[in-house]
């Protein structure tokens, strides 16, 4: 509990000192005065351009990146809980994958399913829903298990990356930037109505989630043992597959592909917590978020003036991160 | 006699393969009975039709006059229990986090000081607090054996099913665990339906035993009245001796019926 609340605190500190850093210098105090002058105005003199540069452009990258982080945290826990797998997530399950492939074959054949600014996004989320509607369609079949959920997921992310580069290789220039804006988890097209959408999407799902936790829980020693304790293993399983692919559809759909979150912010929170997904759910969010922060902290900064794609930084600090944690981690023992 | 437990036209199939046929059955209450037959009699699938971990095709569980068929899962948690030969280990659990999940069907959100109270007090019953903080993957398997007994015994069920529960087990620790399911129905007024390969070990501590062959009921009655000669030929297809020793039916296999096996 305590470790959850310390988690908070880390995220809104850690935001407040974030946000200062840029190329227009700024105190915490002047952000923070910002802030509150937009809810009560008149009381701080704050110039207009401190305001729009705040508000407009550093504090919707920082909220945009605390809410994926969480988000992709939480599924990426869950995912793993109900498919009994360490290694899944919405990434290895091929998710992110598929709304890679919607925006491919937007970029190259302008097939869409919205019109509009939001056609990118609208293919993203599209395809990613049925990628994961395969996966759990699958479920379906008599004999199907969690196991042939992962393998099907792992095929179908096979199967996305490779179009993928087809249309990599064929597509013209243009289209091709067009793909590598959105394909390398960047977060910079966030702005408040983008984050709107998250947030509703979020508040909506990740409630549903946390009220499984107990049922996850029971779901770890297997699905006869589940099931002999209450727990219809089944329709739990399609239910926090449905919701949690949702939200990630929605979230990679504005930010693109980010591997890695859904994978190690849960494997650290049980970790440092344990199995008890009363308080591993919250902590992988928290993790995931912080995570993220401080990967889009160094993408934006390190060779400034130029941003380099989060979801790289991500992979580049996550990586040797995880190996440390798992080899020389406390509870090593863990994968036994 | 009171009836714990009853089964009524019980009948279940995998796709076209049918693994129990019309399954009549009444167990009475605080006995011990074993389920017993050859590989793929149906031994686990019954159990896991009485618990409907599996739900049968036609037929009637009955437990004190409630029919499984009709309440909801968890309802169906707070009348039986079932231990799992063994258990899934994919994330680490401790032992006292796996005796709490027995207490789920029991809880809201939270669980509270009574259920903790509960939760050391099985694990003292069957001897196993100092293990309380292990991780249960890292358990004897006599260990984890005693740990899913003690979750079930957590539920606070009248009815305990135990899927082969001696299998993996050395001698001290078969005999240990029966040993602690015989004292257990005694004292805590349970019912426990016990599949189990082991013939002497059946023998020795069950009321009842079940005898089964290819889905169906071939033998139920005492010890001494199921493990004869004639029903170890008809049922395994072996030659077999049975020696009482003190009153208990021994049985010494000696050799396989030289038929096509089952075809008595």
């Amino acid at each position: 509990m305590a470790f959850i609340l310390a988690l908070a605190g880390i995220i809104i500190l850690a935001s407040g000192a974030i946000i200062t850093i840029g190329p227009m210098p700024i105190t915490i105090v002047e952000v923070y005065c910002t802030i509150l002058n937009r809810f009560i105005p008149d009381v701080f003199l704050i110039e207009s351009t401190m305001d729009n540069v705040v508000w407009l452009i550093r504090m919707p990258r920082i909220v945009g990146t605390i809410l994926v982080g969480l988000g992709l945290g939480i599924c990426g826990c869950v995912m793993q809980a109900v498919l009994k797998n360490p290694l899944a997530s919405p990434f290895t399950l091929g998710i992110s994958s598929g709304a890679n492939f919607g925006v491919a074959v937007a970029a190259v054949f302008g097939i869409t399913i919205m019109g509009g600014p939001y056609f990118l996004i609208g293919n993203a989320f599209f395809f990613a829903l049925l990628c994961s509607g395969v996966i759990i369609g699958l479920s379906g079949f008599k004999g199907a298990t969690s196991e042939t959920m992962v393998l099907a997921g792992i095929a179908l992310n096979y199967l996305f990356q490779a179009m993928n580069q087809l249309f990599n290789y064929i597509a013209s220039d243009e289209q091709r930037t067009l793909m590598a804006a959105w394909g390398m988890g960047s977060i910079s097209g966030l702005n408040w109505n983008s984050i709107t959408l998250i947030a509703i999407v979020s508040v909506i799902c990740l409630p549903l989630l946390y009220s499984k936790a107990w049922d996850l829980n029971l779901m770890t020693v297997g699905d006869e043992g589940a099931k002999s304790m209450g727990v219809n293993a089944g329709h739990i399983r399609i239910f926090v597959m449905v919701i949690s692919s949702l939200l990630v559809a929605a979230l990679v759909a504005f930010v693109g592909v980010i591997g890695f979150i859904g994978l190690v912010a849960p494997h650290v929170a049980r970790l440092i917590l344990g199995s008890d997904h009363r308080y591993v759910i919250p902590a992988a969010g928290g993790l995931g978020a912080i995570l993220f922060l401080l990967a889009d902290v160094i993408a934006m900064n390190l060779f400034r003036p130029s941003t380099i794609p989060t979801g790289t930084v991500m992979s580049a600090i996550g990586v040797p991160f995880f190996l440390y944690l798992i080899l020389r981690g406390r509870r090593k023992e863990y994968w036994s | 006699m009171i009836v714990k437990l009853s089964i009524k036209g019980l009948h279940f199939s995998y796709g076209s393969a049918e693994i129990l046929r019309d399954i009549n059955l009444n167990i009475r209450d605080g006995q011990i009975v074993s389920v017993v037959g050859p590989n793929g009699s149906g031994k686990s699938t019954l159990i896991k039709c009485i618990d409907r971990i599996l739900v049968p095709l036609e037929g009637e569980v009955i437990v004190d006059r409630h029919k499984v068929s009709e309440m909801k899962q968890i309802e169906v948690a707070r009348m039986i229990a079932y231990v799992p030969q063994n258990s899934l280990r994919v994330f680490p659990n401790t032992v006292f986090d796996v005796v709490l999940m027995g207490r789920r069907p029991h809880l809201g959100w939270r669980e509270d000081d009574w259920d903790a109270q509960m939760v050391w007090e099985v694990l003292g019953l069957l001897g196993i607090e100092d293990l309380a903080l292990s991780l249960f993957t890292e358990l004897s398997g006599g260990q984890q054996q005693k740990v899913l007994i003690a979750r079930a015994l957590a539920q606070e069920t009248g009815v305990i099913l135990l899927d082969e529960p001696t299998s993996n087990l050395d001698v001290w620790h078969q005999i240990d665990v029966m040993e602690i399911l015989k004292s257990l129905v005694r004292s805590q007024e349970l019912t426990a339906i016990v599949a189990i390969h082991d013939l002497n070990m059946a023998a020795r501590y069950s009321d009842t035993i079940i005898m089964m062959k290819g889905g169906k009921i071939f033998a139920t009655g005492r010890p001494e009245d199921v493990l004869t000669r004639e029903n170890l030929a008809g049922v395994y297809g072996i030659h077999a001796r049975v020696r009482n020793y003190d009153d208990i039916p021994h049985v010494i296999p000696l050799k396989k019926i030289s038929r096509k096996r089952g075809r008595v």
